[in-house]
């Protein structure tokens, strides 16, 4: 169980990223985090595993606090939390394997990572996740010549041969199409429910956290303004959350998307003619 | 929508005023040409430059027919030079790889010592031309080849560890960010986040040194450091221009076998 007390974040231009943020993810949750672009929820994640380094507060992962780790430590407890990230960010040169097993390398010396000379229960751990993501028979494909989604089944992958107690997820669908973000979303909260493993999930879709998530939490410059279940999120939370005019112009971004999907329809049907 | 009236057939790309500024500098430079003229032309002795063409046909008359006869023996010196351009630059590549690592800002482990240090030797390095190193060595070490292969090496650290160490600042962060999210140590996140992302630019550098160094090798001899070179000089003191035809082609016969090669091995990373 992660619970984080009191975290805040000062960059240092003086923006305040996060103001004594407090939060629990209990075993097994998966909590998605919406709010604008600003509000400091990918601060808030990087946080956690000391990407970015937090300026005051806790970070309890179990007994630990990550917030107070020296960096060899940090290392070792970094084990514990796998990531999964907006554009993938695999090791483009390097084959699918090899970046499923890059997730192991914390646990193996420099010169079996040197040589590519992994454990057996490793390499077994590597495949088995890689036929769960559905991409065995692309394991020594280059990263580069994946498709977006199929890059991101890899990185899911990558993040569980971590075999993490906690899973931090930033944007993951945010560079992919409407239907293969539901198909990642979907393999994501069926793998956290498989293992019991708690996630944070930042996600800037409503409709998709609203369909997926357990809980949601909304950020606002740098505070939590919202946490509660998805179906309690109405108007008047997101209003709180994105404020009234943002909230009015992505509804509007909506409808008027609608309006011209349905316009070049019948532009279309008039050109078939 | 509805636009202007009437639309304007004037458009000029420049205001008036940068117009002006343009021809004034235009005029300043020619101004500052004829000055360099004629600073140079001082001290010419117009006299030789006339003989000039004259002189060149000369030479050109003598310089064919090439002696082939000669061939046999400049092999064991060519062989030497590709050796010496071939051998200075693994040479100069091993020593120009860590050194590239220490200076580059991402990887640097201390910017304020080792980074600054690093930087020096791969401007110390570029800043003395091959045959400078070569001339220095040769007094050092004595002449030979290996003098030959030590200059090529030190040259080329500058040249390699400039250009990798600003494809290392280039490499994406967010890839090397992931690895380190893993709980992974330094030197992993080097070898799993770096090294994948300059391997193309490590081969692109290292054979384009290769090539450069093949036609810097040639000229080594002329100050000891063995060689083609060494012939080449050895033909120009006694006059045996027929020899120094010969040398010519065969050193441009290589490059362009070398610059083939290296066009192939950058065709094949790419």
């Amino acid at each position: 169980m992660l619970r984080i007390e009191k975290l805040s974040k000062t960059y240092r231009t003086g923006d305040k990223a996060l103001t004594e943020v407090s939060v629990a993810v209990p075993e097994g949750q998966i909590m998605g985090l919406i709010g604008p672009s600003g509000a400091g929820k990918s601060t808030l994640i990087r946080c956690i595993n000391r990407l970015v380094e937090p300026t005051a507060g806790k970070v309890m992962l179990g007994e630990v606090d990550l917030a107070r780790l020296g960096t060899g430590e940090l290392r070792r407890q970094r084990r514990r939390i796998g990531m999964i990230f907006q554009e993938y960010s695999l090791v483009e040169r390097l084959t699918v394997m090899e970046n499923v097993l890059s997730g192991r390398l914390g646990y193996v010396p420099f010169w079996r990572s040197w040589l590519r000379r992994f454990l057996p229960e490793d390499i077994e751990r590597a495949y088995r996740l890689l036929d769960r993501v559905g991409l065995v028979d692309q394991a020594d494909k280059r990263a580069d010549a994946l498709s977006g989604g199929q890059r991101q089944r890899v990185g899911i992958a990558r993040a569980l041969a971590q075999e993490p107690d906690l899973l931090l997820v930033d944007e993951p669908t945010a560079s992919l199409d409407p239907k293969t973000s539901r198909q990642i979303m979907r393999l994501l909260t069926e793998i956290c429910a498989e293992r019991g493993l708690p996630a944070i999930v930042n996600i800037h879709d409503v409709p998709l956290a609203q369909q997926f998530m357990q809980r949601i939490v909304g950020l606002r410059d740098g505070r939590i303004v919202f946490d509660d279940r998805p179906d309690v999120l109405g108007e008047s939370a997101l209003t709180t959350i994105y404020g009234a005019e943002d909230w009015q112009a992505m509804r509007q971004g909506d409808d008027e998307q609608a309006e011209a999907e349905a316009d070049a329809a019948r532009r279309m049907a008039v050109l078939a003619r | 929508m509805s636009g202007p009236e009437h639309h304007s057939q004037v458009w000029t790309y420049r205001t008036p005023r940068a117009r002006l500024l343009i021809w004034t500098g235009w005029v300043a430079l020619v101004a500052l040409f004829v000055w360099c003229w004629q600073l140079m032309t001082r001290d010419t002795i117009w006299f030789f430059v006339q003989d000039a063409p004259r002189q060149a046909v000369d030479i050109g008359s003598r310089m064919v027919p090439p002696r082939w006869e000669y061939v046999p023996e400049l092999l064991v010196p060519m062989w030497d030079t590709l050796n010496i351009a071939t051998l200075g630059t693994i040479g100069g590549v091993i020593l120009a790889v860590p050194v590239a690592f220490l200076a580059a800002r991402n990887t640097s482990p201390s910017p304020r010592l080792l980074r600054p240090i690093a930087l020096f030797i791969i401007v110390a390095s570029r800043s003395i031309n091959s045959l400078i190193w070569a001339l220095l060595l040769v007094a050092i070490i004595g002449p030979g080849i290996l003098a030959g292969i030590v200059a090529i090496a030190l040259r080329s650290i500058g040249f390699v560890g400039k250009l990798l160490y600003e494809a290392i600042e280039e490499t994406d962060p967010l890839q090397v960010e992931a690895i380190e999210a893993t709980g992974a140590s330094g030197a992993q996140v080097l070898n799993y986040g770096i090294v994948p992302q300059i391997m193309p630019a490590f081969w692109a550098i290292s054979t384009f040194r290769w090539d450069i160094n093949i036609r810097e090798s040639t000229i080594l001899g002329l100050v000891g450091a063995g060689g083609i070179g060494l012939k080449l000089q050895a033909s120009l003191n006694v006059l045996a221009w027929g020899q120094v035809t010969v040398i010519l082609i065969l050193i441009l016969g290589t490059v362009i076998v070398s610059e083939w090669v290296s066009a192939r091995i950058r065709h094949a990373i790419i």
